[in-house]
């Protein structure tokens, strides 16, 4: 069975169709990476998988159970097995570091804070913020907040993790702390669906690469398919352009 | 004219006077604070209301919106007037203090809404998705996110309304509170002439919303000086989809 399986998704904002019957499956330990030009509609997929924008069409399973994103019961229980990473990190700005990763495990799930805490510092060490437990989102580097905020996901126990971008709003320099953190993550066995536009990254992390366009999927493959032998027309350009920058 | 109002003023600054002008100073206070700390308190009532998403909510989300467009487009005065005759309605012998804050309380409410929901709109829409994203609860997100990223920007209009509104209480002397206008229109009644009273008042009125305004104004740059609590820096906008 999948783990997270995706089919005929479809969503719109207003007149526009961001997403138009989009399918896709995930597994158990399974890394998949959805590329695609700007505005092909992968931040979409994760924002709609969460609960954040709603679709008009398609189904999703989790497990096998289906989740009614018309209905605030179901899409909470899509959240308890799924987090997001953001591109622009959302750490809440009012809390510290060591708040911000325990707010949701102890207030919205209710468990026991000292276990919480214990989990917390094991992460936040794993991600290399030991020292920064105190500091506040606006004293710390752009790479250390996307840490914290992935941190701050994987406290939450998810059987899923979605990254949308997580590196698109980070200095260069930053951005391969953030990437030696999900490689871990990945070699750990942690299912992810990871939006990147880092080719290199991808082409190393992900079992499985899902190319977009105009919302749709135009292919889907093993990395060395999709990078060294695509077979669409739409596939090979994008994968020409990357590839000559 | 000038011997006059030297004679007068030994006649005026008794112990008496001025401990009924103290009073009067303190009834002014007293109905200004109650008044405006439960207003601020049903803004946010207010304010929550009108935010409550979804269509069957649209009848709450109405009544929230008018109640502001309404008491902010009704001078002070004729709200104080309507409480007043409404209230006698039912008691004949209510406290005219009580009117008074009822009265105060209505329209702070209407005004404060307004800049609580400034505040409330000033917090990135993405802290809200982040919250949203992991189960938190409207009143959750509220409590923890909304409320202490946005008190920065609500505090110093909240409390700057609520010093400027020191003043405009004077016009419930029309209903007959004791309260320090009020006094000195009997003052000036009893003969004393109406300069030495009223500036006397005018004295008082400066006295008691110069500190607090001095106090809003620091209170303002201890907020925005505040590196970690202050609410969150615009971010660019987030790619589309």
């Amino acid at each position: 069975m999948h783990h997270l399986q995706v089919k005929d998704l479809s969503s719109a904002y207003g007149p526009l169709t961001v997403l138009r019957s989009v399918s896709l499956t995930l597994s158990k330990g399974e890394v998949v990476a959805l590329i695609g030009p700007s505005g092909s509609g992968k931040s979409t997929i994760l924002r709609v998988l969460m609960g954040l924008t709603p679709p008009t069409g398609g189904e999703v399973w989790v497990d096998g159970a289906a989740i009614d994103y018309r209905s605030a019961a179901s899409i909470r229980a899509a959240r308890e097995r799924m987090a997001i990473v953001f591109q622009q990190y959302n750490l809440f700005q009012n809390m510290d570091v060591m708040r911000n990763v325990t707010i949701a495990p102890v207030k919205i799930q209710g468990r026991p804070r000292q276990e919480v805490e214990a989990e917390a510092v094991r992460l936040l060490a794993k991600v290399g913020l030991a020292d920064k437990h105190h500091s506040y989102p606006d004293e710390l580097s752009g790479g250390q907040q996307q840490r914290v905020a992935i941190a701050r996901a994987l406290a939450l126990r998810p059987e899923i993790l979605l990254l949308d971008e997580v590196t698109s709003a980070l200095d260069p320099e930053l951005v391969n702390e953030v990437l030696d953190t999900i490689r871990a993550l990945a070699a750990e066995g942690m299912t992810m669906l990871i939006v990147s536009h880092e080719m290199g990254f991808v082409r190393e992390v992900a079992s499985k690469v899902v190319m977009m366009d105009k919302g749709q999927v135009v292919e889907e493959g093993s990395p060395r398919e999709i990078f060294d032998s695509p077979t669409s027309e739409r596939a090979r350009e994008f994968v020409g352009k990357i590839l000559r920058h | 004219m000038l011997g006059r109002l030297a004679g007068e003023i030994p006649r005026f600054f008794t112990l008496q006077k001025l401990a009924l002008l103290l009073e009067a100073m303190g009834t002014t206070l007293a109905m200004t604070i109650i008044g405006c700390v439960f207003g601020f308190l049903l803004a946010f009532t207010i304010v929550f209301l009108r935010q409550t998403p979804g269509r069957l909510a649209l009848p709450i989300r109405l009544v929230a919106i008018l109640y502001v467009e309404i008491f902010r487009r009704i001078p002070f005065l004729v709200v104080t007037y309507l409480v007043l005759f409404f209230i006698q309605i039912f008691v004949s012998d209510a406290s005219l203090f009580a009117i008074a804050v009822i009265a105060i309380c209505i329209y702070s409410t209407a005004y404060t809404a307004e800049i609580i929901r400034g505040g409330f709109e000033s917090v990135a829409r993405q802290q809200i998705e982040a919250a949203a994203a992991m189960n938190f609860s409207r009143w959750q997100t509220l409590m923890s996110v909304i409320i202490p990223q946005s008190w920065p920007v609500i505090l110093p209009p909240a409390v700057a309304f609520a010093v400027g509104f020191i003043k405009d209480t004077a016009l419930v002397s029309q209903v007959g509170v004791f309260e320090l206008t009020f006094r000195g229109k009997e003052l000036n009644n009893e003969g004393f002439s109406g300069i030495l009273v009223f500036g006397t008042i005018a004295l008082l009125y400066f006295a008691m919303s110069y500190p607090l305004s001095r106090w809003g104004r620091w209170l303002e740059q201890r907020l925005a000086s505040s590196p970690s609590k202050r609410p969150q820096q615009r971010l660019r906008p987030a790619h589309g989809p």
